[in-house]
């Protein structure tokens, strides 16, 4: 039998891996998939929950997730575009001016 | 039935009394807020009209309360709480008795016309709407004082008019002298506040309440009380205040009444604070008539005769304030006959006449005090306004003859009454007035307070002589030299060469001025009559009657009671010479007394035995009082009469040798001027006293202030604190913030090491 | 020998594809192939869910992320030509460091889910019989928009508010 503890092992390999791909790598797009990544492992922590918990709420708060993230996406590729346009790169290396 | 008799009080117009000092406020508030927008006529005539309606007010108030039965007369209207904390509640309220219906009276009645005299004598000048703000501003502070039901909101009014006094001395601020001599009162009055808000303070800490009728009635039946100081435990009202105060040994009433005196002396101007009064003439003339002559100044008398309860208990304090008082009426005169500004001659002669007034509060004559002060206040108000006629027109003339000669230094005058008749007229009123020519009111107070002090109550003696005939001595000195100084004024502006510069030609002043000066003529010479001595009327001559004095009897009564019986919570004998009964009594009493307190402080509550021991005491008392009575009856007209004589030559002495020396012969004045030689250069330099007080007060406080309040302690502590937390921060910040490098990446990697330490809180 | 369950094999199976994806995705160099990973990765997600009885999310997922916003990741790595692989590393250590803290996450995360227990915590009222009668969709609706109607609300204005802003960022001139 598949138990909670499972998921949730699953669910912190993904999250690891994403917090890998944020730190190793320099396309500021693939950190941003990576982030979704990190998203979507906690995401999987909810519905386990819920499931295991025999409650609804758990995948409210997905449904919810869910939608701060495509407003996320947006606005945070809306961002991207920006930088690309006065950096002429993605590369967060070249992304050093966020100071006094 | 209850409820009828309220209503009937309700509807009576003394309940409406707090409406008397509101009406001026009204005057301040559309002045102040909306003067600009007004024309100044208008301005000018709703500031008379507001103090107008005050007037008349205070009129339909007293004649109501005369109206009643003699004990019933005192109206209190609570307007609302104002200050409440716990228990103790402060009510925003007015007291209308005799004495505070004399206040009223005086102030709405001579504030009113001094507001009209000023409608005339600011005209031209630029300030005028100010000018009758701050004038309505003072008369509502002034009655709030003179209307307060609790020692709290008297002292509202208090540091009111002390602001009033400071704005209007400062009026002419663009001048240097102005300015300085408004700092000089308002800081001089901070040091006689200071001892008011002791003396307050204390007078809470025992009475455990400011109101003037809980203070009365607590000192009036000896109620018990819990004072806030020898542990705990409640004992008489008296043994608390007889309880000798760790400093100076003294019973405690008698620090608490030096105190307010000390506050006395800082607003009446006497010895030693008052060095604030003479310069204070920098005002404009109507506020020297009605602030520094009139009636602020002697806020100091009304708050001794209001407290007159308090004060009688102490004797040792009681002649203090006669002292004082005597002092100050001889040491202002003699400065005040050489002084060559007009204006400050008066100044030093109303210091005098506050003396005197305080000397007939230091031996127990409140009432004649309180007399003095209401015929002062009309004939000082009378000469401060003439000599306003006189600067006013002969700044003008001087002005329009391109002369710069001061307006205000009689030696540049003469021979003036040519030119203003009426003013010269009325000032001579006044004059006779003060110096105490008989029939005028000025004669009748200040012979009053003169034989009051020669029956001062103290059996003190010095050099053989009693205290009381030495302060009647001084009073009859500084009397002739009143009349001296008085006259030497008339004799060299109104009288003799003319010394005017070429060309100038001064002229009466108009209309609104001159109305004013008869109108307040006509007080100084018929205001004396409510109150002609009784000793008058035993001389065969029917004039006048007393009825100033028993309009005031109910007031005075519980502090003439304790004086009489030797009542005094002190060891020190209290009563006529030679009485030794009274004495053994006093004594007997003071020792009870601290018995008392030492069982009080023991926690042992007996205040049974306390009205015993009282009750025992007052019923000797009555028996030593009759018997003085009687013995004294006899002798007494003979005396009063003697000295009164003695005071008239004196009066007429004093006209007479100014004559001589100012009018005669003016050669005289100068051969004695030089004979004096360094006695008249002290008296010119007022004694150098304002040199001492700047040597031995100011330039130290000034010394210490720059170079350890600024130099050191503001310079280096202060700012170096203030410095060097801003350097702290500034080297701080320059090594932490190479933390953020701006590199997006070492904020990310920062954000998961603190993932790792949140999950290592949840791990471990 | 225990012969696994249908559920167990569909479990770890689905688990490994999408570790397997998504450390593809992290490590793959060009980035629009890591786009696609992370989508089979979404996909792989997906089939846990239906696994949790969480049908109405795991549709929501295909439809939304492996859909929409996959698509829009897509569309910006083309737009900005930024499919290439980043040549030449500013900083060499970095690597080494980012995945020694990757690791450490990773164990502290599975010290943790390895004791995590719901033994003793409030059950919810849901039970595999009502989803089963009801369907999930339903309940899930009919909790959305009584007990979560203002985060609900809360949630449109924030996607408006998304919309603007992505709009005027990203926008050369207003």
């Amino acid at each position: 039998m598949i138990g909670l503890n499972d998921y949730l092992i699953l669910a912190a390999i993904l999250f690891a891996i994403g917090v890998t791909g944020v730190l190793t790598r320099r396309n500021a797009i693939v950190i941003f998939m990576s982030i979704e990544l990190m998203l979507n492992s906690v995401n999987l922590t909810f519905v386990a929950f819920a499931h295991f918990m025999n409650s609804l709420d758990g995948q409210i708060f997905v449904f919810f997730i869910m939608t701060v993230a495509a407003a996320e996406v947006a606005v945070g590729l809306a961002i991207i575009i920006s930088i690309f346009r006065n950096k002429k790169t993605v590369n967060v290396d070249d992304m050093n001016i966020m100071k006094w | 039935m209850v409820n009828e008799l309220q209503e009937a009080a309700q509807n009576t117009i003394t309940q409406w009394a707090w409406l008397i000092p509101l009406f001026p406020l009204a005057g301040v508030l559309i002045n102040g807020f909306f003067g600009k927008k007004l024309s100044k006529t208008t301005v000018g005539l709703l500031a008379c009209f507001t103090v107008l309606c005050s007037f008349l007010l205070s009129i339909a108030c007293v004649a109501q309360l005369a109206g009643m039965p003699v004990d019933a007369r005192r109206v209190i209207v609570d307007v609302f709480p104002w200050i409440a904390a716990g228990t103790t509640k402060i009510m925003f309220g007015i007291m209308l008795d005799p004495l505070s219906s004399v206040m009223i009276l005086v102030v709405s009645g001579v504030g009113f016309i001094i507001h009209v005299y000023s409608l005339g004598y600011i005209e031209n000048d630029p300030g005028y709407k100010r000018f009758f703000t701050y004038l309505n501003l003072f008369t509502f502070s002034m009655l709030v004082l003179v209307l307060a039901n609790s020692l709290a909101l008297l002292f509202v009014g208090w540091e009111l008019v002390g602001l009033c006094s400071y704005l209007l001395i400062g009026f002419w601020y663009h001048k240097d002298s102005a300015a300085d001599a408004g700092k000089k009162a308002f800081i001089v009055n901070r040091v006689g506040d200071f001892g008011f808000l002791l003396g307050m303070l204390a007078i809470f800490w025992i009475f455990g309440s400011l109101n003037f009728k809980d203070i009365f009635h607590t000192l009036e039946i000896n109620a018990a009380v819990t004072p806030w100081f020898m542990g705990a435990g409640t004992m008489p009202v008296k043994t608390a205040l007889s309880a000798a105060t760790p400093i100076l040994g003294l019973p405690l009433v008698t620090i608490i009444t030096l105190a307010l005196f000390l506050g006395a002396t800082g607003k009446s101007a006497q010895i030693p604070l008052y060095v604030w009064l003479p310069d204070a003439m920098e005002g404009p003339t109507p506020v020297s008539a009605l602030i520094h002559a009139a009636t602020m100044v002697t806020a100091g008398v009304y708050m001794v005769a209001r407290l007159s309860m308090l004060f009688a208990l102490s004797s040792t304090t009681m002649m203090v304030v006669a002292i004082v008082g005597a002092a100050t009426a001889i040491f202002a005169a003699t400065i005040g006959l050489v002084q060559n500004d007009i204006k400050r001659v008066l100044a030093y002669s109303t210091v005098s006449q506050l003396g005197y007034m305080f000397l007939a509060c230091g031996v127990g004559a409140f009432s004649v005090g309180v007399f003095h002060l209401m015929t002062h206040a009309f004939f000082k108000a009378l000469l401060f306004l003439c000599y306003g006629a006189v600067i006013h027109s002969c700044e003008h003339a001087f002005h329009d003859a391109g002369s710069h000669a001061d307006p205000q230094d009689m030696r540049n005058m003469g021979g003036l009454w040519k030119y203003m008749k009426i003013t010269w007229f009325t000032f001579l009123i006044g004059s006779m007035a003060i110096a105490g020519v008989p029939g005028l009111s000025g004669f009748f107070s200040k012979d009053e307070i003169l034989w009051k002090a020669f029956n001062a109550p103290f059996s003190l003696t010095i050099g053989g002589f009693p205290l009381g005939s030495i302060l009647w001595a001084v009073g009859a000195l500084a009397a002739v030299m009143t009349a001296f100084y008085m006259f030497r004024l008339i004799f060299m502006t109104f009288h003799g060469k003319e010394r005017l510069p070429q060309n100038a030609h001064p002229h009466e002043s108009p209309p609104a001025m001159t109305i004013a000066l008869i109108v307040l003529a006509f007080a100084a010479t018929v205001g004396g009559y409510v109150g002609v001595p009784h000793v008058i009327k035993d001389m065969g001559i029917n004039v006048g009657n007393e009825s100033f004095y028993k309009w005031l009897e109910p007031v005075f009564e519980p502090a003439q009671t304790i004086i009489a019986e030797g009542g005094a919570l002190e060891a020190i004998d209290f009563s006529n010479g030679g009485e030794e009964v009274g004495v053994q009594n006093t004594l007997a009493a003071g020792i009870t007394g601290l018995n008392f307190a030492k069982h009080g402080q023991e926690g042992i509550i007996t205040p049974e035995a306390g009205n015993v021991a009282v009750a025992h005491r007052e019923s000797e008392n009555e028996a030593a009082a009759t018997h003085s009575e009687k013995q004294s009856a006899h002798e007494n007209v003979a005396l009063e009469k003697k000295l009164m004589n003695i005071s008239i030559v004196l009066a007429l002495l004093g006209i007479f040798v100014a004559f001589i020396m100012y009018n005669r012969n003016p050669q005289i004045h100068h051969d004695i001027r030089e004979g004096l030689g360094v006695i008249h250069t002290v008296l010119l330099n007022k004694y150098y006293v304002d040199e001492i007080y700047y040597y031995t007060i100011v330039l130290p406080g000034r010394v210490f202030s720059e170079f350890f309040l600024w130099k050191f302690f503001d310079v280096c502590i202060i700012d170096g604190i203030v410095n060097g937390v801003a350097l702290l921060v500034r080297g701080v910040s320059a090594v932490v913030r190479r933390i953020q490098t701006g590199v997006v990446m070492n904020y990310a990697l920062v954000i998961v090491i603190g993932i790792l330490a949140i999950l290592a809180y949840y791990i471990f | 020998m225990v012969m696994p369950t249908l559920t167990q094999i569909l479990f770890y199976s689905t688990a490994g594809f999408a570790v397997l994806c998504a450390l593809l995705v992290i490590l793959h160099p060009n980035a629009i192939r890591s786009a696609l990973f992370l989508v089979l990765t979404l996909f792989a997600v997906a089939v846990l869910y239906i696994l949790l009885n969480a049908q109405f999310i795991a549709a929501v997922q295909v439809i939304v992320y492996a859909g929409a916003i996959m698509v829009l990741f897509l569309f910006v790595i083309m737009l900005l030509n930024a499919g290439e692989t980043l040549e030449g590393l500013k900083h060499p250590m970095r690597k080494i460091f980012g995945f020694l803290f990757g690791i450490a996450v990773l164990g502290q995360l599975l010290a943790i889910a390895h004791v995590a227990t719901i033994a003793g915590a409030r059950q919810g009222g849901v039970t595999q019989e009502m989803v089963a009668k009801a369907g999930n969709t339903e309940l899930l609706g009919m909790l959305l928009f009584s007990k979560y109607i203002y985060p609900f609300e809360a949630v449109s204005i924030l996607l408006l508010m998304a919309i603007i802003g992505s709009v005027i960022l990203a926008k050369r001139k207003l």
